[in-house]
């Protein structure tokens, strides 16, 4: 059965096509201002890589922020049981799956089929969102891709109390007149973001393997901390981003 | 899709006019000479019933509510109190309450009505406070009772007379400020009023756990609400003896409150009260939220009865206990009162969950919808420690942020993605018509 999953995140539109619980494409679009011609941008395209004709995709499930508005779907999917049934798929190993993308973090308990068991999403705030880190890069005037990687650099823990962005921003300022080194500075960031996470990962419990998915999981430097955090290894799975739409494609699947 | 039958309440319309009759009453009281105080809806308000038949009051609780579902109008108020500096923070029905103060509107037409005194009891932070500044503000006395004395399964005498002597102590000062001569027999009736009304809620939770369950909880915010207006009067409890009466009809002939009811679910504390489409969302699943800890408790009473479940606490008069003086009304409306399941949390978070447990086990629940209700710290209070409880015992459990009585604090399309999530870890699908 061939079925495409279709992500509509805030930031970004993720598409994966599957037939028989076999990726044969993906691709990605960013959502922009007009995410609908995004999306279907982006399942053109997906369905053309996957050498398919519209015609042959049997049912299309979607997911995310924008779920509901996504072109071509028959139905859709949260993203908290997407996120579940995509990582079991990718990593049977897996049992909490975290996922943080631009808007929300959340974490997910489920079972080895992937069904969800427990979860919890940030409330309003977003201390545990990717929005958060770019909104700190760019205090550091640090471009978002070496943001993770310049984390890695230091050793050094310097708390973090700020929950909100807006004052976190005033503390990274009070810290480069403090002559900190941004290394420093960026791991400062990292280990306040992770922990605001872990915290909300512990009101579900943890239950090993851990994994995390989302944009963020590109993030070396969030990866390191969450880990350092958590005192476990977090897996990061390949084509991480794709997992909701893979999600979302396994669920359209099982219900078609 | 249509399981079970339905149809509307017949004593709705009574509710509603009841709920009318309460407010204008307060509004006109000094038409005819009466007495008119402001005060909480937890507010012993059988006491000042002694002074008279024609003293009326207004509890803040509900008023902020009955605002907070008239959007504009709560917009206008919570600005008016923003205004003066207050910060956003703070209780959601104390910031619309005080709006209407300042802006001298009534929320049921004209100005608002200026009571004679306030007369108020504290167990929440807010509570006091809240009144002080409405007496200072409109230039009025002002009497409250501490009934902080901890949780009622370590109530012994002497906690018990710290606030039976406030009682006393407020009759006196009520005569005083009033100038009236206090009938005690007047106390009396009010006292047993209040514990056939608050029983008898009780009684009409319990129906809730018949399945179908003949009332969802957006439909029972319409009933609860009068014993937060006036748990002591006749009509009130009256009325909830006629519920009771047409809810057991309701159960002996399986008229549902949902007719495709295939999930039951409670929730807690006050709702985001602009946003009760919350509810009928749930039933578009199948799902209804047959009450809570909040609406069964807030004002109804409960005891454990021998066989370990929980039920309506029995009154003295069912005791075959007769009420004839005022010292022992007091200490029956004081004992009573302490008894309160929405006072227990306040002394610990664990009394609240072992009673949520027990609605989940008695009331054959599915799940429970935790609102993290960011308008009132009271209720609020451990909110995270029952949700830890709860799911640790096993519960499906969900929350969701918002606000009782700011609609600002509520995000709409988050909320119901977020019941979507819980809806499918439920497996349950949306259903079609």
């Amino acid at each position: 059965m061939i079925t495409v999953g279709i992500d509509m995140g805030a930031k970004n539109i993720k598409v994966v096509v599957l037939k028989d619980r076999e990726v044969l494409a993906r691709s990605q679009e960013m959502a922009g201002f007009e995410p609908l011609e995004a999306a279907e941008r982006a399942y053109k395209r997906a369905v053309e890589k996957a050498g398919l004709t519209e015609e042959q995709v049997e049912a299309v499930y979607a997911t995310g922020a924008g779920r509901k508005s996504a072109p071509h779907t028959n139905d859709s999917v949260t993203e908290v049981s997407a996120a579940a049934k995509g990582i079991v798929f990718s990593n049977p190993s897996v049992r909490t799956v975290i996922d943080i993308g631009a808007e929300e973090g959340r974490a997910v308990k489920c079972t080895e089929q992937g069904k969800v068991e427990d979860f919890a999403i940030n409330e309003k705030c977003a201390a545990g969102a990717g929005s958060f880190t770019e909104a700190m890069a760019r205090a550091l005037d640090v471009p978002l891709a070496e943001f993770g990687q310049l984390s890695l650099q230091s050793s050094k823990s310097i708390p973090m109390n700020a929950q909100c962005a807006v004052f976190a921003e005033s503390e990274v300022v009070s810290l480069v007149h403090a002559k900190t080194p941004k290394e420093d500075i960026s791991r400062a960031v990292h280990d306040a973001i992770a922990s605001r996470i872990i915290s909300m990962i512990r009101r579900v419990g943890i239950n090993n393997d851990v994994a995390l998915v989302g944009g963020v999981s590109y993030n070396p430097g969030f990866v390191d901390s969450l880990g350092r955090g958590l005192e476990t290894a977090v897996i990061v799975p390949d084509n991480a981003e794709y997992v909701g739409a893979l999600g979302a494609a396994i669920v359209a699947a099982e219900r078609n | 899709m249509a399981e079970y039958k339905t149809e509307p309440l017949k004593c709705w319309k009574k509710a509603k006019e009841l709920r009318l009759k309460y407010y204008k009453d307060y509004q006109d009281a000094h038409k005819t000479g009466g007495i008119r105080w402001t005060g909480g809806a937890w507010a012993f308000d059988a006491i000042p019933a002694g002074l008279g038949r024609d003293v009326y009051n207004i509890t803040g609780e509900p008023y902020g509510a009955s605002i907070a579902f008239n959007k504009p109008f709560s917009t206008e108020c919570l600005e008016a109190t923003e205004a003066r500096g207050w910060a956003r923070d703070l209780c959601s029905y104390m910031r619309n309450y005080w709006g209407s103060m300042y802006l001298d509107k009534y929320a049921f037409g004209g100005e608002y009505p200026k009571p004679d005194f306030c007369y108020q009891d504290h167990i929440c932070c807010s509570h006091a406070k809240w009144y002080q500044h409405v007496a200072e503000y409109k230039n009025i006395p002002y009497f409250c009772i501490d009934v902080s004395v901890g949780p009622y399964n370590e109530l012994d005498e002497n906690r018990l007379m710290y606030v039976v002597n406030q009682m006393h102590e407020a009759i006196e000062w009520l005569e005083k400020t009033t100038g009236r001569t206090y009938q005690d027999e007047l106390l009396i009736e009010a006292v047993e009023n209040e514990l056939r009304s608050t029983s008898v809620w009780a009684e009409i939770s319990c129906l809730n756990m018949a399945k179908p369950a003949p009332l969802d909880e957006k439909s029972m915010y319409s009933l609860y609400v009068h014993g937060t207006l006036s748990k002591h009067s006749k009509e009130v409890a009256d009325f909830y003896e006629e519920l009771r009466d047409e809810l057991k009809y309701r159960v002996d002939n399986q008229i549902a409150a949902l007719p495709n009811e295939r999930c039951r679910l409670m929730s807690d504390t006050q709702p985001p009260w602009g946003f009760l489409k919350v509810f009928r969302y749930l039933e578009k699943f199948g799902a209804i939220s047959i009450g809570s800890l909040y609406t069964f408790g807030l004002i109804g009473l409960w005891e454990t009865k021998p066989d370990g479940t929980w039920g309506p606490k029995t009154t003295p008069m069912q005791k075959g206990e007769k009420i004839t003086t005022r010292d022992q009304a007091l200490r029956i409306l004081a004992d009573w009162n302490l008894a309160k399941p929405e006072w227990q949390h306040f002394y610990d978070p664990d009394l609240k969950t072992k009673m949520m447990l027990q609605i989940v086990k008695q009331w054959k629940l599915d799940g429970v919808m935790l609102h993290l209700n960011r308008g009132c710290e009271g209720l609020s209070c451990g909110i995270m420690e029952n949700r830890l409880g709860i799911a640790e015992a096993g519960v499906p459990v969900m929350t969701f942020e918002g606000n009782m009585g700011d609609e600002r604090e509520f995000d709409e399309k988050r909320v119901m993605g977020r019941i979507d999530s819980f809806m499918e870890t439920l497996d349950l699908q949306m259903q079609t018509a």
